[in-house]
């Protein structure tokens, strides 16, 4: 068990350097830099500022240069706004952000394992049809949609909740419902195709044939084993979830971690830019991480060694 | 003896977008008590059929359409479904095919196998409940009870995963034994361990078993009496030994040719039954094996024979058993009734 936590820990990293080195190269690449900018500097201003922030050394020493400063935590200043450290952008953004996700990935779960449940149970009835129906419609209308309709009719129309802004908690509800929309319905889809495809295993005709009534045979038999796919995109979809989502925190103007990544692609701000996606990535790769882990107890046949 | 179970013209139906497939068209037969009875047939035959729609455990596309299922009093074909399930698991038991996907993988053994106790008898407590299920273990010669207790199925071998069937099956002493192909999927030293354990069993309880398999040689080493199966219907009926020594029906011949002997002289090919059984979303008019059997008259294509008795609690769904039959060279049962 710890060597595989180990070699798993070492996997990470090989792809953390990747991503660094990947998404380095990529921003260099793009011709311009921070500092390019409609107003005509000076040769001597510009060359100063590449100076002041090291942009006038070779890119692997640049590169070499950066990676040392986030083996000691630290990601840089910001080549936008002057005085700013990159870290003090992800610890004000990523709580805004990951308050936001979390109260939504609760949300989306309560709301698609029941849809899902239900979907399956009554397979072709029209409880079936309707959350189906429902769902696709989630999976594909895009999140921007959703949030410019639900705050034409319960902003605008209705007057019921706040157009932008997480001040009360009734700022809350647009945002969470056009984030997590697609998931929710995805889940739901999810969640209905394999419990459908659990109830036809064999295992459940012998659960049957022990007399064991029907909403028995789904908790204690169909659902552990059905859960299985659903905890698989668990992973992903909050980690997609909690780093922000930049449309819905523009729309909404919610200061989370979204919008500095947006702002900085913009700008050329190379050290946001590498910072966020490395925080992202670095992320992503644990929830991944932990979902593997609660494998182990949900499926006795999965042993990691 | 009497009859534990008693089916009465039992007649299954799976709808599909194909149009209505009919697995079983209409089948008797009664299970006495301590016997135990084959049902014997190939694939498509409507045996299982015929033994799942007996506790309803069919899927849900699944309909019987017709007939009864007589067990102690009452018709459980049209009982609540609450009656149901208070026979299945206590009074009429399943073992299933595949020992492999009849556990659940997430589950230890013991506990599937206590839950079922459980289910029927909640007042039995936590510990007596697992002493019952190291008894019923030991009982089935699964070693090492007590240790094999939490395990997964996954670290069980196939012949282990069916002998904890086989204990979940026996739990609650049932009346009635439903044993669906159980050796089918199992090594043939395996599958002989488990026949040896079914009739150990059944002596010592007495409880009935029906046998479903596709296999002649496992009938004749464990059943009293046998059913043959064809087209979703009985072709023939008889005790153990009257058919192998006088089979009454051509199916039922083909059958016994097909069936390898090691004392058989090798330069002898083994005889398969030429064709393939009939469709069922269409069955056909007359007798369903009429189009493979090679003394098929013009009869057995236009006319669906009804049971002729042969001999002694013998009987046989074919033309060439009825008293008008020609008694020529085309007719294997000419020369008298044989039983």
């Amino acid at each position: 068990m710890l060597r595989y936590f180990m070699k798993r820990f070492g996997m990470m990293l090989v792809a953390m350097f990747l991503i660094i080195l990947l998404t380095f190269t990529i921003m260099h690449a793009i011709p311009g830099g921070p500092f390019t900018s409609d107003k005509k500097v000076s040769e001597e201003v510009e060359q100063a500022l590449n100076e002041k922030y090291h942009l006038d050394k070779s890119l692997p020493e640049q590169f070499f240069q950066y990676l040392g400063g986030i083996l000691h935590g630290d990601f840089g200043p910001s080549y936008k706004y002057t005085g700013k450290e990159v870290s003090e952008f992800i610890s004000t953004g990523f709580p805004v952000s990951a308050k936001l996700g979390l109260i939504t990935i609760v949300f989306v779960l309560l709301a698609a394992i029941p849809m899902g449940i239900l979907a399956a149970v009554k397979n072709g009835k029209w409880q079936d049809m309707l959350v189906m129906g429902a769902a696709t419609i989630g999976v594909t209308i895009p999140s921007f949609v959703i949030a410019s309709l639900l705050i034409y009719f319960f902003a605008f129309r209705l007057n019921w909740l706040p157009t932008y802004g997480i001040d009360t908690w009734k700022g809350y509800i647009l945002p969470i419902i056009a984030l997590g929309g697609y998931s929710l319905s995805y889940m739901a889809r999810l969640m209905r195709s394999s419990l459908l495809e659990v109830m036809g295993q064999d295992y459940i005709r012998t659960a049957r044939a022990k007399g064991l009534s029907e909403p028995k045979v789904v908790w204690k038999h169909a659902m552990r084993n059905a859960l299985i796919p659903v905890i698989t995109v668990l992973g992903p979809t909050v980690a997609n979830l909690m780093t922000g989502s930049f449309v819905i925190e523009k729309i909404f103007a919610i200061p989370g971690l979204g919008v500095y990544f947006v702002n900085s692609v913009s700008q050329r701000d190379y050290t946001t830019i590498m910072g966020v996606t490395i925080f992202y990535a670095a992320f992503l790769m644990a929830m991944i991480f932990i979902v593997d882990m609660f494998y182990c107890l949900i499926d006795p046949r999965i042993k990691y060694d | 003896m009497d009859a534990i179970l008693q089916v009465d013209n039992l007649k299954t139906s799976f709808m599909t977008s194909g149009g209505e497939v009919q697995a079983v068209r209409g089948v008797s037969f009664q299970v006495k008590k301590g016997e135990i009875l084959g049902i014997v047939g190939e694939s498509g035959s409507g045996k299982s059929v015929t033994s799942m729609s007996i506790l309803r455990l069919l899927a849900d596309t699944a309909k019987i359409k017709e007939g009864a299922v007589y067990f102690e009093n009452q018709d459980l074909t049209k009982i609540s479904k609450r009656k149901i399930r208070a026979i299945r698991g206590e009074k009429i038991s399943m073992i299933f095919q595949d020992p492999m996907s009849s556990l659940n993988p997430l589950i230890p053994v013991g506990k599937q196998v206590s839950e079922m106790m459980k289910e029927h008898h909640p007042e039995k407590s936590k510990e007596e409940l697992k002493q019952n299920v190291l008894e019923l273990f030991a009982k089935v010669r699964i070693p090492e009870p007590e240790k094999r207790y939490r395990c997964y199925p996954h670290e069980f071998s196939g012949g282990m995963r069916q002998r904890v069937m086989i204990a979940m099956a026996l739990a609650n002493h049932p009346e009635l034994l439903i044993a669906d192909e159980p050796t089918t999927a199992l090594d043939v030293t395996i599958q002989d361990q488990i026949l040896h354990q079914l009739r150990e069993l059944k002596h010592e309880y007495g409880t009935s078993i029906i046998f479903i398999t596709h296999d002649l040689g496992v009938v004749a080493e464990l059943c009293d009496r046998v059913l043959v199966m064809y087209g979703g219907l009985i072709m023939e009926e008889a005790g153990i030994d009257d058919i192998f020594a006088h089979p009454g029906h051509p199916y039922t011949m083909g059958l016994l040719a097909s069936i390898p002997d090691i004392e058989q002289d090798r330069s002898k090919r083994l005889q398969p039954i030429p064709g393939s059984p009939p469709d069922m979303t269409n069955p056909p008019a007359g007798c369903p094996f009429a189009p493979r059997c090679p003394y098929a008259r013009r009869i057995c294509r236009e006319e669906l024979p009804d049971f002729v008795e042969v001999g002694a609690n013998h009987r046989s769904r074919c033309h060439l058993q009825t008293a008008g039959a020609p008694a020529d060279e085309h007719n294997p049962f000419a020369g008298g009734k044989q039983s």
